[in-house]
């Protein structure tokens, strides 16, 4: 299936959850947040949230900023 | 001198001075002007990771146990933006004081009011401890503290200007109109900027810029950190009154006469 992360298009594995996408980005899980189609994902449901073609998803971090 | 700590969000901080995480030639760099800055409290953007995510991060060089994070909403037009930043970085684990930047105008970087007041209402009423960067004026800062900020953060002057505090009159107005805390965010550019916006009685300095594009950031650091603790120390102690002519410091009597 075809998902957008962070602005770039990516194919991923049917069934993918945000943990499993975490896993293969090697996303630290600790100062990282998620969403999904815009609607932030709380840590505790990463294993259970499958993504699904199309979906467009946001990968934070803190950066340096003012 | 005794002194008390800075309270934000019933939160206490011992140091006046926060500082940013923005800009600096190298990470390490920013971990000692850190460290000389006396800071407890450093500022982050959330941002996109890029992938791969295994590259180095700025928390490789920031000791989280020692510092407390905040994040900023830097980047945001719009109320819904900036709210939704603030939730991701609560959601991300750092915590729910959030320095809540609505930007209006990007070649000035001013605040959109507006924008601002709708997600300061937001983020207070859903628990965070907002932190509004505003402009100087007194009014809006008055309506920001009645939607529940914890603080007010009027500029000196624009973002990285470096330009100083342009209307110490309005940010001493802000200063009598409001009971929460007023901190300088922006513009300041040396370490006197720092010390009068302390002097004027405001309860602390937040900067990015004058330490990270000082020559020597972290001797930069240091020298805003006695600026801003030279500041408190002459607010508190109360300055002379100014007069337009002299005053002999030394007594006028008993002075030798060498008339012949």
């Amino acid at each position: 299936m075809n998902v957008t992360v962070n602005g770039k298009p990516m194919v991923l594995e049917p069934g993918t959850t945000v943990e499993g996408l975490l896993e293969l980005l090697r996303v630290p899980r600790q100062f990282t947040a998620v969403a999904v189609n815009r609607e932030i994902t709380p840590k505790s449901e990463y294993a259970t949230v499958k993504l699904g073609d199309g979906d467009r998803v946001e990968v934070v971090r803190p950066m340096g900023g003012g | 001198m005794y002194d008390t700590n800075l309270v934000i969000g019933g939160k206490e901080f011992s140091s006046r001075l926060i500082v940013g995480t923005g800009k600096y030639s190298s990470n390490d760099i920013m971990r000692q002007a850190h460290e000389e800055s006396g800071a407890q409290i450093v500022t982050v953007a959330i941002r996109r990771v890029s992938l791969p995510g295994s590259g180095e991060s700025i928390l490789d060089f920031i000791d989280t146990k020692r510092y407390t994070l905040l994040p900023n909403t830097a980047g945001c037009y719009t109320a819904d933006e900036a709210v939704r930043t603030a939730y991701l970085a609560r959601e991300a684990g750092l915590g729910d004081m959030v320095k809540l930047e609505v930007i209006g105008d990007s070649r000035t970087l001013f605040p959109d009011v507006q924008g601002l007041l709708e997600a300061t209402k937001t983020l207070a009423r859903d628990g965070f401890i907002v932190m509004p960067y505003t402009n100087d004026d007194p009014v809006v800062a008055k309506r920001l503290e009645e939607a529940g900020a914890a603080v007010v953060m009027p500029l000196g002057a624009p973002i990285g200007s470096g330009l100083g505090i342009r209307n110490p009159y309005n940010i001493k107005i802000i200063l009598e109109t409001v009971a929460v805390p007023v901190i300088v965010d922006a513009g300041v550019g040396t370490a006197s900027d720092a010390a009068i916006a302390m002097e004027l009685g405001c309860d602390g300095v937040l900067m990015n810029t004058a330490i990270a594009a000082a020559r020597d950031p972290v001797a930069m650091a240091r020298a805003m950190r006695l600026a801003v603790e030279a500041g408190r120390l002459a607010s508190k102690a109360g300055r002379m009154s100014k007069k337009l002519y002299a005053t002999a410091s030394s007594p006028l009597e008993g002075v030798p006469d060498w008339t012949s």
